[in-house]
């Protein structure tokens, strides 16, 4: 816009004014434009440097081997020596049962909970819900070192069942390799499930509670309810929290190496674990250390389209 | 039959308080109690409070490693705070088809697992460890400056921010404030309820996070409260009475935080997930 028509259309202002109200105008816009890139640039080029530019890095390094930084590219040799490592074998073997069982266990359970406790006519509800959230307040480590404890072979949980006459003698559930694996599992769940716990109630509170009524007059079950109602009406938040939840079961480190240390044997390590132990525990192997890592974002990537194609198929 | 389902409902929902409250009850007890007692299941507590907490301070040290915690803790969540809200600002508030795209791919880093970057930051930050000892490895910026900005953050007030008044926005620009002046002046005294939450998802990550820590410092003074904890787990000959003192220590600030600030963290939680 030049000045001509400014003055021309507004005669009644002075001109001191009308030159910088268009002036700051025009450069409002324009700048108005550009300055949003100005607040969300630190955010990006820091995501870049520590989240992007490793990927590309890692990738590169699942092709080389060496030991610390004398590293060549070995083409596929670190892919293909995967399939013939025990290690590795019983690190995906152990991280699949946890995820498997786990995952589900633990999101059934808190979709359970947070639908016992949504009934507004439930005595101690926020007794109850307090009460379930409250491991989440605990750090992984000092859990993990507390279920140790309580799971030792002269652990509170061995006297426990022991006086009540369930077992004859003690279980030496860490050194065992299924029961080993058992207390990992009762580990995460206790941890997390109510923490999932509040996302479902958070989602309960904006279903309309006249579906229910008109389902109750229908004839519907709690059983119905259940499944017909509250879980369609959940499904963004429950494909939301399995995908978390399946990214950190896949992930799990801190409780393996706190619990159990990866043993007996090699009977809970985790995947997480494994690369931490070839990088910084054995003679360093970043190489080979990257393609266990990549095995890891190849899971998170497929097992992510599933559940995201599974949610999608049932509307 | 309906009460048999309420009592069914009832022992349900005890139970599983029950199971969630005894680990704390158990630690909380056995530091009141001498290690033996400890490992004979004792659940009454004792008198050896004072001599568990003079042997935990007098044998391990615990203060430099809250000290290296609360350091870490605090600067990452201030980081945190301004960045990502900047962004999530920045991405809701200057939305544009560019933006809406780099937000996308941003969002594409929730997914990758840490395990995978572990080592190539490792490497970067050894790299640096000459030219800027402060950020190379076994220093605390080097734990801070990976953690500080995450996609998840910047979701989070994106997500939030969708609730806030866009004609403040514009009542901000016509009383003559700058762009970054109505984020500074408006936008972040309306959205406390939304930091309050942020801070509370930052703090306590960050006071417990344990595998980049125990990557990244090596020397004992720099050691944060869960590798020390960690190491007094995994001792040959533990004392349960000291070690229960210190992760009961170590637990008190989250829980603390989490307790004072419940509210705000369960009104963030529901703010993001709404959308």
């Amino acid at each position: 816009m030049s000045q001509q028509s400014t003055k021309k259309g507004e005669l009644d202002l002075p001109v001191s004014l009308r030159y910088k109200e268009t002036r700051r105008e025009k450069n409002g816009v324009f700048f108005r434009k550009k300055v949003g890139w100005l607040f969300v640039i630190i955010s990006v080029i820091a995501i870049t440097i520590f989240n992007f530019y490793p990927m590309v890095q890692a990738f590169l390094l699942s092709f080389q081997s060496g030991m610390g930084g004398n590293l060549e590219y070995v083409g596929f040799n670190n892919w293909q020596r995967l399939f013939g490592d025990p290690t590795f074998i019983a690190a995906l073997t152990n991280t699949s049962i946890y995820l498997l069982i786990q995952v589900p266990l633990m999101i059934v359970l808190a979709l359970f909970f947070s639908v016992l406790l949504n009934d507004p006519k439930l005595k101690f509800r926020g007794f109850f819900r307090i009460a379930i959230f409250l491991p989440c307040v605990t750090s992984l480590v000092a859990y993990s070192v507390i279920f140790k404890y309580l799971f030792g072979i002269d652990g509170i949980i061995n006297q426990f069942l022991l006086n009540f006459g369930f077992i004859s003698q003690t279980i030496n559930f860490l050194a065992d390799p299924f029961w080993a694996k058992v207390v990992i599992i009762l580990a995460i769940t206790w941890r997390w499930t109510g923490y999932n716990m509040i996302f479902y109630l958070a989602a309960l509170q904006n279903v309309d509670k006249s579906i229910y009524e008109a389902a109750r007059i229908d004839g519907a079950n709690a059983f119905q309810q259940f499944f017909q109602i509250t879980v369609p009406m959940l499904k963004p938040i429950i494909l939301f929290t399995s995908i978390t939840s399946t990214i950190g079961t896949l992930q799990i480190f801190d409780e393996i190496v706190n619990i159990t240390n990866g043993g007996p044997g090699n009977a809970t390590i985790s995947i997480s674990q494994y690369i931490y132990n070839l990088s910084f525990e054995y003679t360093p192997d970043f190489g080979y250390a990257s393609t266990v890592s990549y095995v890891i974002v190849i899971l998170v990537v497929i097992l992510s389209i599933i559940q995201f194609r599974v949610a999608g198929e049932k509307k | 039959m309906k009460n048999l389902k309420s009592i069914f409902i009832y022992t349900f929902l005890s139970l599983a308080a029950i199971v969630s409250i005894f680990p704390f009850l158990w630690m909380l007890v056995s530091i009141t109690n001498k290690s033996v007692d400890v490992t004979q299941g004792r659940l009454i507590p004792g008198t050896h409070l004072i001599e568990n907490m003079k042997t935990l301070f007098a044998t391990v040290d615990i203060v430099p490693a809250l000290m290296n915690s609360a350091i870490i803790a605090i600067i990452t969540t201030i980081l945190t705070l301004l960045l990502a809200s900047l962004a999530g600002y920045g991405f809701e508030i200057h939305r544009s088809k560019g933006k809406d795209i780099v937000f996308n791919i941003l969002l594409l880093s929730m997914m990758i697992p840490f395990a995978a970057i572990m080592v190539p930051l490792y490497r970067m930050f050894g790299s640096i460890s000459d030219t800027a000892p402060f950020l190379g490895i076994d220093s605390l910026g080097a734990v801070i400056l990976p953690t500080a900005t995450t996609a998840f953050f910047i979701f989070f007030f994106r997500q939030n921010t969708k609730m806030f008044p866009k004609d403040l926005v514009e009542a901000g620009r016509i009383d003559g404030l700058s762009e970054i002046g109505v984020f500074f002046r408006i936008y972040m005294p309306t959205m406390k309820t939304t930091y309050a939450a942020a801070a509370i998802i930052s703090f306590m990550n960050s006071w417990n996070n344990y595998l980049w820590p125990l990557v990244i410092l090596q020397s004992p003074e720099k050691r944060t409260i869960p590798l020390l904890i960690s190491n007094l787990g995994s001792s040959y000959a533990p004392d349960y009475g000291v070690i229960m003192s210190a992760i009961v220590i170590a637990t008190l600030p989250t829980a603390l935080v989490f307790f004072l600030m419940q509210k705000h963290f369960v009104a963030g939680m529901m703010g993001s997930v709404k959308g």
